[in-house]
């Protein structure tokens, strides 16, 4: 009999907004942001999610997340860790494989038929399945929107238990895509179903990045309280990933802020928090080596994936 | 019945076309020919310099793509809303002054500065560009292109001409351009952003910051993001710091040692020259 999924409080729309617009009133200067700045670089799932991936493309995101810049040593005066892992679609695990084996950065694949999660169940297990057979450390899954939406929570819930099992030893994070969830009460509602049928140290995940409005601050503090409150109740620990829209070094310590102050330092670590991105790497890159040489670099001075 | 208070204004930053205050929050207090008297404007710290870059960076290829004869309708659009504002302008510039030229000089000399290098966005190229002679059976062209993001660094005097003629050639070629007004006369160059706007310059193609030169001249030169910097009325020591931080960036530096901003010598195409960068082409055809 799997455990049953909690009653979710109602969420104050004003007040979450209020709440999370206060963290980012938050300054972080000198030895603090540097900090900061490395750790949200260690917390980066690298993604490319495109139709026109190829091997090769994945490769190079690959040699980025293990040296995301080539010239730290020379210009900083130390290595950058690694980010935590490369997320691509299932049909690249194997190429991604080839290069991270080993090295510590994991191998992360959306599935369940991502975006739109639209098909069969079989298939989309399938395709988790699959996707772990290549040789993926972490399944990113999509829930049942239209299912969810249509009152049938059941069904998304019975869904995501199944998912999670044919993930085996493969960590899982489940995407709500709140960019379609219309309210924060769905979303809160939403989350505590995930939080319900995933294992401890599974995540639960703000967006595919495919649609827009993607990961915001209030969206991600709606998680993280529900996160917060399994914790209470039941001393699971469950990870949060927004992902989509997190460009900036300014907004990514905003983030970390928020963590800080809803988990506490326990979630300040990778297998924790993720933040699912690309173009947020080379800013964070950008702002380390202005800390460290007061000057603003280029676009120019860092790779692209 | 008392008498009516004027509406003091308070002169902002002009960055990716909006009109936000330094997040430095700090301000200098100058004389104000609008206002008749005295405002506040603001001193911008080097942070409002890196958001008016990356405005700038933001929206250089737009502007770039464009094309010669839309920049050109702008150009010239600008200099028609300078024009219609020129009493503005003219009391802007009556505190300190400039030596040889009255306001209404000043003004009328910048809306035909704007004029000469609207007309100059579709010509410059057949100048400055060459059909090369090759021994073979192709073509070989050379044509100028954008550098990318122009640091304006405007002489104390005269603050309106002086700023318009250093900007001008750099954004006739589809250059962004960041600006530093006269420090000592700032109010024109604060004013000239809502020109900008009205003239339906793109948002972040002009960005135009007030303050101090002595604290954000050596960030124009060291920031990797602006490839080229065009300059008048410096103190040595702060054309050294320029060239200095410029160096090590290898971006182009034009520091202009005139002081006839008014003479026809101001719109030449050499004031475009050092903004462009060539393009060799070669074109296999049987010439």
């Amino acid at each position: 009999m799997p455990a049953a999924i909690p009653a979710s409080p109602t969420v104050d729309r004003v007040m979450a907004d209020a709440r999370a617009g206060a963290f980012a009133t938050r300054s972080i200067k000198k030895d603090a942001k540097v900090a900061g700045l490395l750790l949200a670089v260690s917390m980066i799932d690298l993604t490319t999610l495109e139709g026109k991936d190829s091997p090769e493309k994945v490769r190079s995101l690959c040699r980025k997340a293990l040296r995301p810049f080539d010239a730290d040593e020379a210009v900083l005066g130390f290595r950058v860790p690694p980010v935590a892992a490369v997320c691509v679609y299932p049909s690249m695990v194997g190429a991604a494989r080839e290069l991270l084996d080993g090295t510590g950065v994991r191998v992360a694949s959306v599935a369940t038929g991502f975006p739109s999660g639209q098909y069969p169940i079989e298939i989309r297990l399938e395709d988790v399945r699959d996707a772990v057979r290549d040789g993926a450390d972490e399944i990113d899954m999509v829930i049942n929107r239209g299912a969810f939406l249509a009152g049938r929570h059941d069904e998304v819930a019975d869904e995501i238990r199944r998912v999670a099992e044919a993930c085996g030893v493969a960590h899982l994070k489940v995407i709500l895509e709140t960019g379609e969830l219309e309210t924060y009460d769905n979303i809160r509602r939403a989350s505590d179903i995930a939080i319900a049928c995933i294992r401890d140290g599974d995540f639960i995940k703000t967006s595919t990045g495919k649609v827009s409005p993607a990961a915001t601050m209030p969206v991600t503090l709606v998680m993280l309280e529900a996160i917060r409150d399994e914790l209470l109740r039941s001393g699971r620990r469950i990870g949060m990933k927004p992902a989509g829209g997190i460009r900036t070094s300014k907004q990514a310590l905003h983030y970390l802020v928020m963590v800080k102050e809803t988990l506490g330092d326990g979630w300040l670590t990778p297998t924790m928090f993720r933040f699912g991105a690309s173009s947020l790497l080379n800013d964070l890159l950008r702002q380390l080596v202005k800390e460290k040489t007061g000057r603003y670099a280029a676009w120019h001075d860092f790779a692209e994936a | 019945m008392s008498e009516r208070l004027g509406v003091l204004k308070t002169y902002k930053l002009f960055i990716g076309g909006k009109f936000p205050r330094t997040e430095s929050g700090r301000s200098m207090k100058v004389a104000d020919g609008v206002g008749g008297g005295q405002a506040h404007v603001c001193r911008a710290s080097r942070k409002d310099l890196r958001g008016a870059v990356e405005a700038a960076h933001a929206a250089q290829p737009g502007w770039a793509a464009a094309g010669s004869f839309l920049r050109s309708q702008i150009l010239y659009r600008v200099a028609e809303m300078l024009e219609a504002r020129s009493g503005e302008f003219e009391r802007s510039l009556a505190p300190g002054g400039s030596a040889s030229l009255s306001p209404t000089e000043e003004v009328a000399l910048s809306v035909d500065r704007l004029v000469a290098f609207a007309g100059w966005c579709d010509k410059f190229q057949q100048v400055l560009g060459t059909h090369n002679p090759v021994s073979g059976p192709y073509y070989n062209f050379t044509v100028p292109e954008a550098t990318g993001v122009v640091g304006v660094i405007s002489p104390q005097s005269p603050a309106l001409l002086g700023m318009v003629s250093l900007l001008a050639p750099a954004l006739c070629s589809g250059n962004a351009a960041v600006v530093l007004a006269s420090s000592a006369n700032p109010v024109p160059g604060a004013i000239f952003g809502e020109v900008c706007v009205s003239g339906d310059v793109p948002p972040g193609v002009v960005n135009i910051l007030t303050g101090d030169p002595v604290e954000v001249v050596e960030h124009f030169a060291t920031h990797r993001e602006i490839n080229a910097l065009h300059a008048a009325g410096l103190t040595d020591e702060q054309s050294t710091t320029l060239r200095s931080g410029a160096a090590e960036n290898l971006k182009r530096v034009c520091i202009r040692e005139t002081n006839e901003w008014s003479g026809d010598v101001c719109e030449s195409p050499e004031w475009i020259e050092p903004f462009v960068e060539f393009k060799t082409i070669w074109h296999p055809s049987s010439a």
